[in-house]
């Protein structure tokens, strides 16, 4: 290929990886990241609990007995006088009074209670103390009929839906599908789908921003005279494009080994709570992953058929780049002088991209719909969607045909990008509207 | 014997000059580049309007005219940076391909650096740029420099430059990689007069070893200064083009201005007009084809005292006002 745009590139790339702000931000954001696990971690704990001190006066006397042998009870009890501990119970340190009159009828169903409280207190509060008390009441009824707590667990049954199709007893075979396996699925495309989307963003302004800068301080004027306008594009997107790998590829490496080195330092954070940031963006319940030890999990991502995910996500990750950075540039090019300009042009693209981002969960709930097959077919949805579905095994003529798609997309767009970056760098002083730039790409050489 | 040395002289004699005399246009063309009707127009308007002009190797050639006049238009047609619509460009009596650029060396009106890049650094990738390797580049930047006794500026970033000696940056870039044809569009503006000096002595220099030079201005006293041919162009449009002095002696208006002492003659006779007066010069008028020595002796004759005697011959910039005015009034 041309040595120039190699040229260009090395510039491109070097410039920005040797940058300060460029080591720092690949850096930090794993701390980052880290910090803001650990202190999700910390919230979600801390709104589990409650830090209100909270006394009861139970006048049923039942709640108050089995409450005694049970040792995880959170709650205070006072023998005090009622009308006594309504006043004096701010006083005694306490934020909540709760009274449980007597029991008319022992085996009567609801129960009605009181609270005492200055403050409003929360709803999951109330919700708390209801069902710590009616556990109680239901431990001691189960006592008073002689049912034995076993002999009631006996009773429960668990329905465990699993592919017909998987051996039992090679349960990481990758022919068919486990339970499990969908849910690392869903995980790990939601976070390759939001990772493209990111990277679209971030670096396709990285690229428009360039490209503008080097407009308006008129550097491409001189620039141009020794390298064709599409062999300075070219350069410049593989420049920037390296610098997006080599950043993921850092984080890559660098985001788990801080994640796995803080859950070994800070006690008490449990390491599938710092996970709840990927668990919220790809919507998988929390709880799904409590059902498997930490082994089968293991054994599932290990399974995964990562010789394949791996370059076909870079591939995706470079045909996405391209698509969209090249039309960054063009746009870049095109602007003069004022930002705003700019963001009146990136609109159509941002819409685009957002459209493929919210594409990503009805497609992640049903990977091989038609919905999913058509946005993985789509050129500007397809660098964010067929990502999200490799771990689900689609067929391999829809990898091949969506990956010749975009290269033929990726291809169209540098082609036409580059007609319009020519004119639009040189071209000073007149707004560019988007009619205007379809017409530069008819313009002659 | 006289015989036999005379075949021996002559034989190579008649071998040679036939020869070289044929080869010498084809190798060392007189002219370098060559405009055919070239035209380019864009969306509401001509840029360049059926130019053609020839560039003779070594000269140094002005292209005149005013802001928006087409000569930047003209220029990225000769670097390839656009294409005409029609005409043909002739480089080196090639027609101009993608090759050529890497012998031209042009620096824009409107020319920027990357501020954070090093001096050196980006002398070392403009000159890559023009394809020279990369120990080649180093060493004529560090060379060129020196040359411009700014070789402390290496490991500067650009942004610490004042502009002026960004300009010089810029003008290193334009010619490190030893150009046969050098187009500076607007090269002194921004400068002081000591930089423009020493780049007006480096141009010079260059002319002296070869180098061809396309200066685009609109300053007319550097171009009667520097060129020896000149395109004015107006609206796109080529409205003068030849060498300077047959320029500025096909323009003039035969005026001769006079320094005397003593009173001159009240009335002139034989076509002799007096144009101004002051107390010891005046300007005369002299009719076509006749001679200065006419105006002398009549005024010898009548009892002046010539000190000084010279003919005005119009400048460029009035040429320039005239044509271009002559062109907008049309």
């Amino acid at each position: 290929m041309n040595s120039k745009i190699w040229i260009v590139a090395k510039r491109e790339y070097l410039t920005r990886v040797m940058k300060k702000s460029f080591i720092l931000v690949t850096l930090l954001t794993p701390l980052g990241i880290a910090v803001f696990s650990v202190v999700m971690g910390w919230i979600m704990n801390a709104g589990a609990k409650s830090d209100q001190r909270i006394i009861i006066k139970d006048d049923t006397g039942i709640i108050q007995q089995i409450a005694a042998e049970d040792k995880s009870f959170p709650y205070e009890f006072s023998d005090k006088n009622i009308q006594r501990l309504k006043d004096d119970y701010t006083s005694m340190g306490y934020d909540l009074l709760v009274y449980i009159p007597a029991l008319r009828d022992s085996a009567t169903m609801n129960i009605s209670a009181s609270y005492y409280s200055n403050e409003k207190p929360s709803l999951s509060l109330l919700e708390s103390i209801e069902s710590h008390l009616a556990d109680q009441v239901e431990t001691f009824r189960m006592r008073k009929s002689n049912i034995d707590q076993k002999l009631l667990d006996s009773f429960k049954a668990r329905i465990n839906l699993e592919n017909g199709a998987l051996d039992p007893n090679n349960p990481g075979s990758a022919a068919a599908f486990g339970k499990l396996n969908i849910i690392i699925g869903t995980v790990l495309g939601g976070i390759m789908g939001f990772m493209m989307y990111l990277v679209i963003f971030i670096y396709g302004s990285m690229v428009m921003r360039s490209v503008m800068e080097e407009k308006l301080s008129r550097i491409v004027e001189v620039m141009v005279s020794s390298v064709r306008p599409i062999n300075l594009m070219m350069g410049k997107l593989i420049g920037v494009g390296g610098v997006g790998l080599t950043q993921l590829a850092l984080w890559a490496f660098l985001i788990p080994v801080v994640l796995i080195i803080a859950a070994a330092l800070i006690p008490g954070v449990d390491p599938a709570q710092m996970t709840s940031s990927v668990d919220t963006v790809t919507q998988v319940d929390q709880g799904s992953f409590d059902n498997f030890s930490f082994h089968q999990v293991k054994d599932a991502i290990f399974n995964l058929k990562w010789w394949l995910i791996l370059p076909v996500f870079i591939i995706f990750f470079l045909g996405g780049y391209f698509i969209y950075s090249s039309l960054f540039a063009a746009m870049g090019s095109a602007i003069n002088e004022d930002m705003g300009e700019g963001q009146q042009l990136m609109m159509p693209i941002v819409l685009v991209v957002l459209c493929a981002f919210y594409m990503l969960f009805p497609v992640l709930s049903n990977p091989n719909g038609s919905l999913a097959v058509f946005a993985s077919m789509f050129p500007l949805f397809s660098p964010i969607i067929m990502p999200a579905r490799l771990a689900f095994d689609p067929p391999w003529w829809q990898i091949v045909l969506s990956i010749v798609i975009m290269l033929a997309t990726v291809w169209f767009f540098i082609w036409l990008t580059s007609r319009i970056y020519r004119v639009g760098i040189l071209m000073y002083g007149k707004k560019a509207t988007i009619r205007e730039m379809i017409k530069w790409i008819r313009y002659s050489d | 014997m006289r015989r036999k040395i005379s075949t021996k002289i002559s034989t190579p004699n008649f071998y040679l000059l036939p020869s070289t005399s044929y080869l010498l246009p084809y190798f060392a063309p007189m002219s370098i580049l060559r405009l055919e009707n070239v035209t380019k127009k864009y969306k509401d308007h001509v840029a360049v309007d059926h130019i053609s002009f020839e560039v003779e190797r070594g000269t140094i050639f002005g292209m005149l005219g005013p802001n928006g006049a087409g000569k930047t238009s003209t220029i990225r047609i000769i670097t390839t940076i656009t294409g005409p619509d029609s005409g043909q460009v002739f480089f080196e009596n090639e027609i101009l391909n993608k090759t050529h650029p890497a012998r031209m060396g042009y620096l824009p009106e409107e020319r920027g650096l990357y501020k954070k890049m090093k001096v050196g650094d980006h002398l070392i990738y403009l000159a890559r740029l023009k394809g020279l390797s990369a120990t080649d580049a180093a060493e004529r930047c560090k060379a060129m420099l020196h040359r411009f006794e700014a070789l402390d500026w290496w490991n500067k970033k650009v942004e610490e430059l004042s502009k002026g000696m960004q300009q010089k940056v810029q003008f290193i870039a334009t010619i490190v990689h030893e150009p046969t044809l050098l187009i500076l569009d607007e090269p002194f503006t921004g400068l002081d007069p000591i930089n423009t000096h020493m780049i007006q002595d480096e141009i010079f220099r260059l002319k002296k070893s070869g180098v061809t030079i396309i200066f685009s201005t609109h300053r007319m006293e550097q171009v009667e200064e520097m060129c020896e041919n000149i395109i004015l162009i107006n609206q796109g449009k080529n409205v003068l083009l030849g060498n300077v002095k047959e320029i500025r002696n096909t323009y003039k208006e035969n005026l001769y201005e006079v320094g005397f002492k003593g009173t001159l003659p009240q009335n002139f006779n034989g076509g002799l007009e007096l144009i101004r007066q002051s107390e010891h010069e005046a300007v005369f008028k002299i009719p076509d084809h006749d001679s200065p020595n006419h105006l002398l002796q009549y005024l010898m004759q009548n009892g002046c005292e010539i000190q000084s005697f010279h003919e005005i011959l119009p400048s460029i910039n009035q040429i320039f006002i005239r044509k271009v005015k002559g062109e907008r009034y049309e």
